[in-house]
């Protein structure tokens, strides 16, 4: 049904594809109508709940923003590679468990140190599993979360009397803001975002990560070592993630072991609607920042309309159903 | 079978010859049967008093999960992923409870049968969504598990309600003899009416057809997409009887689905059924249930810390989807 069908349908639909109008836009330059989702929800906040957006309301958006775009580009990363990776929520968690537990007693730097390299194994192992054993990401990742998840909850009970604490730096840097409207994380996260965004057009890595998720068997012929390029991104990611779950647990000034798994799926809902392909290939991380942007500032018109968590989550579906389903349509893949 | 004469001799060879071609067909779930046995072994050696009410208890404590998994299976083998199946037993949990409460045994009945006909209509929706707006299953449940999670929140807020007495009476206990909880005997009815006659019918020959090659079948003359929502909604089904399953065992509705969706795509990744979709069957995704439920108790008789069980589950997921792609990767440059 799906093979013939679209196979005839699409080809007297690429004039009108190519012919300009908004299906060209969405597809050609995807952050356009992004951002105008973005101006609008902003707007219906400021209608709702007059005077509320000024310079603190950015900086406290960003500030929550930011987190999720971090945890966002490792979705992106893998998607591109036709991946994914639901592990971020139990690295990033870990990341900053060690970090709370190591602090007290090893000082801020040892226990930033570790945390970031035992986030880089537990992502080279992983790596590992889907780069040379060719297991589907998707169950690499659930298992590999289910591991770090167990280990951390026995290394709580050894840890139990140590108590956490997170260090005033991490506290600065997740939660504060200079000036009145700049959130201090944005330090961590500009040079970030910036590598990612370049990276991904200018890089020879970042083209291989389009390519094997456009095509693995032309991307292999052509020479590229598929396995190196999964180990690279899925240690990249789980540092990414390492970084993520250590704001997250500076802005909010706790570490459990579950911090962070709440905002695994809605890290995976922003980089879909910022446009990247869970099928790989198609996508860029500037869409994910919208995306991430754009949750963000939904989660805040909610609260603001006083609608239950609950009503949260079922419009967050309906949303991302809605968003995905709009780019399969304009762009026209199956 | 080229002799064809019919001597004893012949006959004999035939049998072998076509025992150890089922065999050879079903090494995946034999393999999981001697498990079975090997922890059922240790469990005793482990706790020599374990017996009856172990097993009956442990028949109890896995029917939710073991319907998860026979849910997931079926919408596996269709060739897609269900993430929402977690939210949609919480959904039938909750919905169940609410309406069970302070009832009588006719309306119970009712309600048995209006839950199930819901899940139906849910996993159909599922169905539904995935076929018309053609973004990949991974991101469609994603997102309704967000929408089914959220109505569950919104039926009831907090676990409550009630279930009617009938229907805990159905699966706690034994039937006639001790070693045989009710629990067990319910799961295996309920599979063998379903799933039996479905599997062998022209719908189930198309299931497996879809989930090997979509456009072959479709080439073939099967509906692909009707097919596709049929698999969404039985997975609904026995996501629903999941979640009656927990209202039983828990004797209140649970509107937070926990880990169900996790531990199900666990379970048949274990159990052999193929992510790549049209291979296996629902047998083997139980046996793993199982088999998963005794590792946990064997270390907990053991006296590890129970802290440990999550970790060395997610192990055990990897290093068997590791040992399974080796075995394939052989097979492929043999």
């Amino acid at each position: 049904m799906t093979g013939g069908a679209t196979g005839k349908a699409a080809a007297p639909r690429i004039p009108s594809l190519t012919g300009g109008g908004w299906r060209r836009v969405i597809r050609d330059r995807p952050l356009i109508p992004l951002v105008i989702l973005l101006v609008v929800l902003i707007a219906v906040l400021e209608f709702a709940k007059p005077g509320i957006v000024n310079g603190g309301w950015v900086a406290t958006t960003i500030r929550a923003a930011i987190p999720l775009a971090i945890l966002a580009a490792c979705q992106t990363l893998a998607m591109l590679t036709g991946g994914i990776d639901l592990s971020v929520g139990a690295v990033a968690s870990m990341a900053a468990f060690l970090l709370a537990t190591l602090a007290t007693g090893q000082g801020p730097v040892v226990a930033l140190v570790v945390a970031l390299v035992a986030a880089a194994i537990a992502g080279l192992v992983t790596g590992i599993g889907i780069g040379v054993f060719k297991v589907h990401p998707l169950i690499m990742t659930l298992g590999m979360s289910l591991v770090v998840l167990g280990l951390m909850s026995v290394y709580q009970l050894l840890m139990v009397r140590s108590g956490t604490l997170i260090p005033d730096q991490i506290q600065w840097l997740g939660s504060g803001i200079s000036f009145g409207f700049v959130p201090n994380n944005i330090v961590v996260f500009a040079p970030v975002a910036l590598l990612i965004v370049v990276g991904l057009r200018r890089s020879g890595y970042g083209r291989l990560l389009f390519a094997v998720g456009d095509n693995p068997v032309a991307a292999r012929l052509a020479g590229a070592r598929i396995w190196q390029v999964l180990v690279a991104l899925y240690v990249l990611s789980a540092i990414l993630a390492g970084i993520a779950g250590i704001l997250i647990a500076g802005l909010s000034n706790t570490a459990t072991v579950s911090l962070v798994e709440q905002s695994v799926l809605p890290s995976v809902a922003a980089a879909v609607i910022g446009g990247t392909s869970i099928m790989g290939g198609r996508g860029g991380y500037s869409g994910t920042i919208v995306g991430a942007l754009i949750l963000t500032v939904l989660t805040t018109l909610l609260t603001v309309l006083e609608m239950p968590e609950a009503v949260r989550q079922v419009l967050f579906g309906a949303i991302i159903v809605a968003v995905a389903a709009a780019y399969t349509r304009v762009i026209g893949e199956t | 079978m080229s002799a064809g004469v019919g001597t004893v001799p012949g006959r004999r060879a035939e049998f072998v010859e076509a025992t150890v071609a089922w065999a050879r067909r079903n090494t995946w779930t034999l393999g999981l049967i001697g498990l079975l046995i090997v922890f059922l072994a240790l469990t005793k050696m482990l706790q020599p008093n374990y017996g009856a009410p172990g097993i009956q208890g442990l028949a109890i404590s896995i029917l939710p999960i073991a319907f998860a998994a026979v849910a997931q299976a079926i919408v596996v083998i269709s060739g897609g992923i269900d993430l929402s199946v977690g939210p949609m037993m919480a959904l039938a949990s909750v919905t169940s409870a609410v309406l069970m409460k302070d009832q009588g045994d006719p309306f119970g009945v009712a309600v048995v049968v209006g839950v199930l006909l819901l899940g139906i209509a849910v996993g159909a929706i599922n169905g539904a969504l995935v076929v018309i707006t053609k973004v990949p299953d991974i991101v469609v449940t994603l997102a309704t598990s967000f929408v089914w999670a959220g109505t569950a929140l919104l039926i009831l807020n907090t676990p409550g309600g009630g279930a009617a007495p009938w229907l805990m009476a159905i699966i706690s206990g034994p039937l006639g003899n001790p070693w045989l909880p009710k629990a067990l005997v319910v799961l295996a009815v309920v599979v063998a009416v379903v799933w039996i006659p479905l599997r062998r019918s022209t719908f189930g020959l198309a299931l497996y057809a879809v989930g090997s090659h979509p456009l072959a079948a479709f080439r073939s003359g099967i509906a692909v997409g009707p097919t596709k929502i049929v698999a969404y909604a039985l997975t609904g089904f026995f996501s629903a009887l999941g979640g009656l399953a927990l209202t039983a065992t828990g004797g209140v509705g649970a509107p937070v689905p926990g880990s169900y969706t996790l531990q199900s795509v666990a379970a048949i990744v274990l159990g052999g059924v193929s992510l790549a979709g049209g291979r296996g069957g629902v047998l083997g995704p139980i046996i793993a249930v199982i088999v998963l439920a005794l590792v946990r108790t064997d270390l907990f008789f053991a006296g590890v810390d129970p802290n440990w069980s999550t970790a060395v589950q997610g192990a055990i997921l990897i290093g068997v989807v590791m040992f399974g792609s080796l075995v394939a990767m052989r097979k492929v440059r043999a």
